[in-house]
This record gives C-alpha cells, structure tokens and sequence, in this order.
C-alpha cells in the first residue's frame, strides 16, 4: 500500500469550505422522516466517523450527500457545491454498503470500466492504466486481478467496490461500512490506508461504522441516532465530556441522555 | 439519437442555496458511450452459454420450421420472414430487461449515475452492444433461411436485416423501459408474454391482420411489431423499396427511439 503524494495545490485550497455543510437537512423517505432537520459540517483533509445503530438513517445521510438521494431539503452544500451538482461527480468516490460491481467480469475489468466513465477519451489509457493498478494494489487484490468478481468472497468483493471509489482522485470518499465482514488484518489495513489518503492526498473522508472500535481511529465523529445528530466532537472530548472510558460507553451515555430528554419533554406536553 | 437527457434535469435537488448553475446539455460521449458497450458485451463474453443460445436457437427455430411446413413452401416464406423479424426483437428484449434490472438491483445504475455518465451514453451503449449482437444474430438466421432453407425473398436480404436490426432495437427499448416496472427477476420475465405475446397473435403472424375483429385490427395498428411484420413481408413480396416499407421501417424506428426515450426517463439519479 504505497502512496504517490498528491498535488500539492490541494493542501493549500483544501481548507477553505468545509467539504460538507448541512443547514436544516431533512430527508423524507416514504411516510417517514429519516433525516430531521441535521446542522453539521465535515472539515477536510480529515476522517469523519459518522456512527450509530443500523437505521439511524446514515446509509441515507451518505446517499444525500453524494446525491442519489431523493426529497432532500434544506441546505446541503458539498466542496462548495450543492449535493448532487453535476460537477461534483468526478470529485467524490462512493462506496455503498452492498458491494456494486459487475460479478461477471473480472476485478480488472470492472476497474476498467469505471475508470473509462471517470476519465475517457483513448488519451488518457495510460493514465487509467497506472490508476486501476494502483486502486488494485491498495485494496491488496493484485492477485485476484484476473478473477471473476462473482467468485471472489464476500470480503473481496467489498474491496472492489472500494478500489472503484478509488480510481482517479476524489476531493471527498463517502464510505459505507467499508470494512464490515473484514478480518482484523485487513481492517487494520484499510484503516491505514484511509489514514494514508487523508494525510497524503488531503482528501476528505466520510466513514460509516456501526462497529465502535472504529469510531477510535476517527478524527471527528457524528454520533446519529433516529435520524438526528447526538453528538459532532472528536473521540476524545467525546469521553472527556461524557466521562467515559470508550466511544462506546459515550455514545450509550448519549442515547440515554437523549431519551430522558424525550421523556421530559413528553411529559411537559 | 437525441434522447440523452442532461444530467442536471433531476427533479429534486436540494436547491435551498442558489449557487446552482445549470450544467450545460450535454451530447453524448462517444468514449463513456462505447466504454459502455465493450463493458456488456465483455459481461457476455463471460457468459459463452447466453451467446450461443441468442445466436442458435433462432436458426433452429427456422429449420424446425421450415420441415413444419414441407408440403407448403409459400407458407414457410411469409411465416419465415416474419419470424426473422420477431426473433431480434423478442431476444434482445429478454436479455436488455434482466440485464438492465441486475444493473439496477445491484447498484452499479445508482453509482453509474453518481460518476459523470450521462443517461444517454448508457442507454446509447447498451443499444450499441445489443445492435451488434442483434447483427450476428440476424446474419445468421437470414443467411441459413435464404440459402439454405430456400425461403423465397423477392427483395433484397440486406432490407430484410435492417428491418431485423430495427426490430432488435425495439426490443432493447422496450426491455429497458419495462425493467423499471419490475423488481424482481421473476417479474421482469413476466413482463415477455406481457408485453410480447399481444403483439405476437395481433401482428398478422397468425392471420392476416385485416382479416381480425375490426377491434383487433385497429389495435394491431397501433402495436409496432405489426409494423416490423408487415415490412419484412414487403421485401419478400416486392424487388423495390416500397412506400409502405419506408412507411414501416420508420415507424419501427421511430417506436424505439420513443421507448429508449422513455427509458431514459425511467434512470433515476436521485432515489427515494
């Protein structure tokens, strides 16, 4: 897992706007509010960990924020753009929870094939070439370049589908449980790699988790429970605040605060 | 083909911060569009069974049929011809439904249409990859008909297979479009004798389509594959090109390139 440093003219621009900025973010899916009215930015060049219970809504969260989610409302900008401006699309690599690739062609193939959308034109063949290779080689699949992704396992083939939101070299990596089913070897791994693209490319990186272990190797994290926001701190004022040992026992500290809140609030009515 | 949609014309865009320029319309990209094709023909190079079964069972089909119909050559030419139309168009709506219904199930649509593909160069790439397969296919049959089975063509083959290109098209269109109404594999098989079957028994295979309950007739009309029928028995009953094939070969193509509008229309970048 070895890193070319970025361009450097990324360092210097990267901190002006947050890569994420949301004002009274809402989104409804079906009868159903699953994002309520959220205010939270995501400062770049860093890893956000954005945590909590499966359907807390951060699955949709990640989807508004690259824009393939509809009913979003209220304010959503990403790198300065609203969400899903067709300029950002070079600009963000997105990782869904279920691994999407095409099982019938081989790890290469695939890599191939989204790196002609991300960057066409036969001009750039070289270019694509070093960058598909490169991607393989950080999600550790060189091996099993020329393998039908449909045999691989489970594991594997989420590491395909990360390699695709690889390619090129995206501002803002939107990562949905990237290393759910992963060994601890790997896990490590990938960890690391994210650390390496955050330092050396000042890349952006969003990472969803329900595991957290994970949360500690954030720099930030957005603690989301019932489709709302309990908490956006680093790890350690997080168990500062809350006096805990863990992430987990603050986040726990959290929920209960919030629902002792709710009853208050219930019993006022 | 002009039904490449620009991808800012999503319906709901969190449009509350007024930065939003409007993307310019763009044309369709002929690398992102052939990228496209090579990927799914390279999907069903993987795949060697799906190939030879599109390409065979055609051929079959017409040899089967020309010994049905031993004792009544007459009747083996206007059936054949008909069938070297319906074969493209029933196949390539079978593999464009279930192969644009895996693209949406599995995700690759929803992160396909996250990167700066248009709508119109995948449609356009999986109209291109099919074509070709649909050209094989129709050579095939019509070379194997003609020469071999002596169906007795008084046109040109050449129009036979633009009408059977044509016909294969539609049925891209036709399966792209019905693959957003089904959810599952199993329903988007359905969507054949759904879909196909009625314009089978109305397209004058049978009978001939003046010869139907005047209800029927007018039905048959409006359905395309009439269209396609009718123009391949044009060439096999005429040396020229006539007005009445001009009239069904653009309204073949005309059909398929509103379906593959419609299509479009059905690719969702935003989804609930």
């Amino acid at each position: 897992m070895n890193y070319s440093p970025g361009p450097p003219e990324k360092e210097t621009a990267a901190h002006q706007t947050p890569a994420v900025r949301a004002e009274t973010l809402t989104v409804v899916r079906g009868p159903r509010t699953a994002l309520r009215d959220l205010d939270f930015t995501v400062p770049r060049g860093q890893i956000t960990g954005l945590l909590g219970p499966s359907g807390c809504g951060k699955s949709t969260l990640m989807r508004a924020i690259v824009g393939t989610q509809a009913k979003v409302t209220g304010t959503l900008d990403v790198l300065g753009s609203p969400a899903g401006h067709p300029s950002l699309r070079t600009r963000i690599g997105y990782v869904t929870q279920a691994p999407s690739v095409y099982d019938d062609l081989t790890v290469r193939q695939n890599l191939d094939y989204f790196a002609a959308i991300l960057d066409p034109g036969r001009a750039a063949a070289g270019r694509r070439h070093a960058n598909v290779t490169r991607a393989i080689d950080d999600v550790d699949l060189t091996t099993y370049a020329d393998a039908l992704a449909g045999n691989l396992s489970g594991g594997q083939r989420s590491r395909v589908s990360l390699a695709v939101a690889l390619l090129g070299t995206p501002e803002l990596l939107v990562l949905d449980e990237p290393t759910v089913g992963l060994d601890p070897v790997l896990r490590r791994d990938l960890w690391n790699l994210f650390h390496d693209i955050a330092a050396q490319r000042g890349a952006t990186l969003l990472i969803s988790s329900h595991v957290m272990d994970e949360a500690e190797r954030c720099h930030r994290l957005l603690l989301m429970r019932e489709g709302e926001i309990l908490a956006d701190d680093t790890p350690d004022a997080l168990r500062t605040r809350t006096r805990s040992d863990t992430v987990e026992a603050a986040f726990l500290h959290l929920v209960d605060e919030a629902i002792a809140a709710g009853r208050t609030k219930e019993a006022a009515r | 083909m002009s039904t490449g949609t620009p991808g800012s014309s999503t319906s709901s865009t969190p449009g509350t911060t007024m930065t939003m320029t409007p993307a310019p319309p763009r044309a369709l990209n002929a690398s992102r569009t052939t990228a496209t094709a090579a990927r799914v023909l390279r999907q069903l190079g993987h795949d060697p069974r799906t190939i030879a079964m599109m390409i065979l069972i055609p051929c079959v089909m017409l040899f089967l049929l020309r010994y049905v119909f031993d004792g009544s050559p007459r009747t083996f030419d206007s059936i054949g011809a008909s069938l070297l139309g319906i074969f493209p168009l029933i196949t390539m709506f079978l593999v464009t439904s279930i192969a644009t219904l895996r693209e949406r199930t599995s995700g690759t649509l929803e992160r396909l249409l996250a990167m700066p593909l248009g709508k119109g160069d995948l449609i356009a790439g999986y109209a291109l990859a099919f074509g070709a397969l649909a050209i094989i296919q129709s050579a095939l049959a019509t070379g194997l008909a003609v020469w071999f089975l002596d169906l007795d063509v008084t046109g040109s083959p050449w129009l036979l297979l633009l009408v059977a290109l044509l016909d294969a098209l539609l049925g891209t269109a036709l399966g792209l479009f019905v693959s957003a109404f089904a959810s599952s594999e199993f329903q988007a098989v359905q969507f054949m004798p759904a879909v196909i079957f009625p314009q089978l028994l109305l397209c004058g295979l049978f009978t001939p389509r003046d010869n139907m309950h005047p209800v029927l007739e007018a039905i048959s009309d409006v359905l395309p594959m009439s269209y396609a029928v009718d123009g391949m028995n044009e060439v096999l009953t005429h040396t020229d090109v006539t007005a009445n094939f001009l009239r069904d070969v653009l309204i073949v193509a005309g059909c398929a390139l509103l379906v593959l509008g419609l299509g479009a229309a059905t690719l969702r970048r935003r989804t609930p």
